[in-house]
């Protein structure tokens, strides 16, 4: 027993050595990457903010109504957006809102590509999944520290957590729809002459789209489970008063800023859901 | 035309263990105790000529739908030569660079599938311009060949539609539509009907058969079914466990079976559209001047006067009776009830028409000359498939 307890393995420092060589060598890097991106951030906030609440909630519901058609979900838009504006939630909104794009767009711009090569390489899906799984199961609050050490304090670390977090869903979701494409349909392709290039955007993508999308909603509402945790490190938006009213046991406050959480999760699942119109056969 | 030679398709890992084997003449199974490989194909040697329909005949597992997908290069053979002529020139298909490979699949050889295969996402138009979409062709000619071969197979009217509203029939003609839109010469046909139930299948076939007519496509056609290679194939292959145990003319395989595994799957089908009267009829030898008896249980004899077809008569238990002449595409309805004259090329089921329509003897014409009689006995020796051990 004690000869398993004398030594032990310095996993730990491994770790810290690791990320003390990343700062040391590569801290321009990390900067330049916070400054650009904490910029994004900043002009994508201050343009949805730019809009007066009642043109942005109009424009939200014409939105709805354009890729829907339906009335409900444009009712919808229109309360939980008047409610959010009503209790003084609206500014925060606007910023988690952008913070929620970004993840989801960074997510979708990696996790797309990765999970489509992913399908042509099986060998390379049987290398990333144990990885996937590890980046998904691994306490979000212990890879929120490295990524505080590398880009400092604010909005920036909580992106990268919450990308980190997030993309596993947009690369498991892409790999199973591709991979899942009818081998009859792949063959059509091939007999009437597709390059692999035009087997991918005329054949494999269209027939993978509805996991695909279903993807990305996945992605959105995981970005959005992480605005609290991306608030704790420093991040504006609707997480930042779930904090406060958690440290100051304020009931009021941790209802209602949570409330605005769950209708904006909810307005956006709804909002990118996909209806599959054509079933395949 | 399109040769394949010696043909070997071998799956698994280092096929080259199993050449040695297959030139010693090993079966497929020998070779997978031998060596752990499954040979899809084995040896296969093939013509298919222009205008033909070829139809690879044989169970599932017998290496036809493997054959097939060579010649597309869906599969890859693993020894051999395809010979493709593709402008003016043979192609050796399997050595082709990449983008020959392309080339020809866009502009000389498409492909029909089981499944359809059709595009979920796409509308029947959609769907049949899919290969237009790979070429360089404008909007306007792409449109004006889609509703072509949509006027062509009759879905017109469903253009707007999704795959999912249509019956299977209906989608395997969109499936055919789009492999004529391409206008390739050759059309792989991958047991096309083999999904759809039997009324609408032999609907398709039929309709085949007249596209093929005004077409003259290359078809090389894939099928489980004997009686469906025997009706739409001039030529058929038969195969079993990856090799081709018969090549030959539909007449060829049914009178003459190379071997037992061909000779019971011909002792189940139906014989109609098969045989023809120059199998069915006993010979004749009809001189110019003598009373040839003909043995009928009556007495009756065919008169030939000269060398002239049309003086010949029949003389029946006395009574004189003139011969009626029928061709393909004629009436039957409105024969007499008189002796008939027939080609040498009709088959089983219009002389079995005449038969019961004129119910006297019916006598074979080649070459200006009666050269054989039909009577009751030689229709029952072809349903009884005795015309095996006779010819």
């Amino acid at each position: 027993m004690s000869i398993i307890t004398e030594y032990k393995i310095p996993l730990g420092q491994y770790m810290e050595n690791f990320i003390d060589l990343l700062v040391e060598h590569g801290s321009w890097f990390f900067d330049y990457t916070a400054i650009t991106l904490e910029w994004l951030i900043e002009t994508l906030t201050q343009f949805l903010l730019w809009f007066p609440p009642l043109i942005f909630i109009s424009l939200m519901a014409s939105l709805a109504y354009l890729i829907h058609r339906k009335v409900g979900i444009v009712i919808y838009t229109v309360l939980s957006l008047l409610l959010i504006l009503n209790l003084g939630y609206w500014d925060a909104t606007m910023t988690t809102l952008a913070l929620v794009l970004y993840a989801t767009f960074f997510c979708v711009l990696i996790g797309t590509p990765v999970g489509i090569y992913a399908a042509h390489h099986p060998w390379l899906y049987q290398v990333l999944r144990p990885l996937l799984d590890l980046m998904q199961t691994i306490p979000t609050f212990v890879y929120l520290i490295p990524t505080l050490t590398l880009f400092g304090l604010g909005v920036v670390p909580g992106l990268i957590s919450t990308v980190i977090f997030a993309i596993a869903a947009p690369i498991r979701l892409t790999y199973l729809g591709i991979s899942e494409v009818p081998k009859e349909l792949i063959e059509a392709g091939k007999s009437f002459g597709c390059t692999p290039r035009q087997l991918l955007y005329k054949v494999e993508l269209p027939a993978a789209m509805t996991s695909i999308a279903a993807g990305i909603t996945q992605c959105i509402m995981l970005a959005l489970s992480m605005v609290v945790i991306a608030a704790l490190v420093g991040a504006d938006g609707l997480g930042k008063p779930v904090i406060r009213a958690l440290n100051t046991v304020d009931i009021a406050k941790g209802f209602e800023a949570g409330l605005a959480i769950v209708l904006i999760a909810i307005l956006l699942d709804r909002l990118f859901k996909q209806e599959s119109a054509t079933q395949p056969s | 035309m399109i040769t394949l030679k010696n043909i070997d398709v071998i799956f698994g890992d280092r096929p080259e263990q199993a050449f040695p084997l297959i030139d010693q003449g090993y079966t497929r199974e020998q070779i997978q105790q031998a060596t752990s490989l499954i040979t899809g194909v084995q040896q296969a040697n093939l013509t298919i000529k222009k205008g033909e329909i070829c139809v690879l005949m044989g169970l599932s597992g017998s290496g036809k739908s493997t054959l097939l997908r060579c010649l597309n290069g869906l599969n890859t053979i693993s020894r051999g030569e395809i010979l493709i002529d593709y402008q003016q020139q043979k192609i050796n298909f399997s050595e082709a660079s990449a983008t020959l490979k392309r080339e020809i699949r866009m502009h000389h050889i498409a492909m029909v599938f089981q499944s359809f295969a059709l595009m979920p996402w796409l509308t029947v138009a959609e769907n049949v311009a899919f290969g237009l979409d790979l070429q360089k062709i404008s909007k306007k000619e792409k449109s004006k060949r889609v509703t072509q071969q949509l006027s062509l197979v009759g879905l017109t009217e469903w253009k707007n539609a999704f795959p999912h509203e249509l019956s299977g029939g209906m989608r395997q003609r969109v499936g055919l539509a789009r492999a004529l839109a391409s206008e390739s010469p050759v059309l792989l046909m991958d047991e096309p009907f083999s999904a759809l139930d039997p009324l609408i299948r032999q609907q398709l076939q039929d309709e085949l058969l007249s596209l093929q007519a005004e077409l003259q496509k290359t078809i090389v056609f894939v099928s489980h079914d004997l009686d469906e290679a025997l009706k739409l194939g001039t030529q058929i292959a038969i195969m079993k466990d990856g090799c081709i145990v018969q090549h030959g003319a539909p007449e060829e395989i049914v009178l003459h079976p190379a071997n037992d595994y061909v000779r019971n799957f011909v002792a189940h089908t139906n014989p109609l559209g098969v045989l023809k009267a120059n199998t069915l009829m006993t010979q004749y030898e009809a001189s110019e001047t003598e009373v040839v008896p003909i043995n009928n249980g009556h007495y009756s004899q065919l008169v030939v006067n000269g060398d002239k077809l049309q003086q010949a008569y029949i003389n029946q238990e006395g009574k004189k009776l003139d011969l009626q002449h029928w061709q393909p595409g004629r009436s039957i309805q409105l024969l007499k009830s008189l002796p008939t004259t027939i080609p040498l090329d009709t088959s089983m089921q219009d002389i079995i028409a005449i038969k019961n329509a004129t119910r006297q003897n019916i006598f074979v014409v080649g070459a200006d000359k009666i050269i054989g009689y039909i009577t009751e006995s030689e229709l029952y020796h072809g349903f009884l498939g005795k015309h095996l051990a006779t010819a």
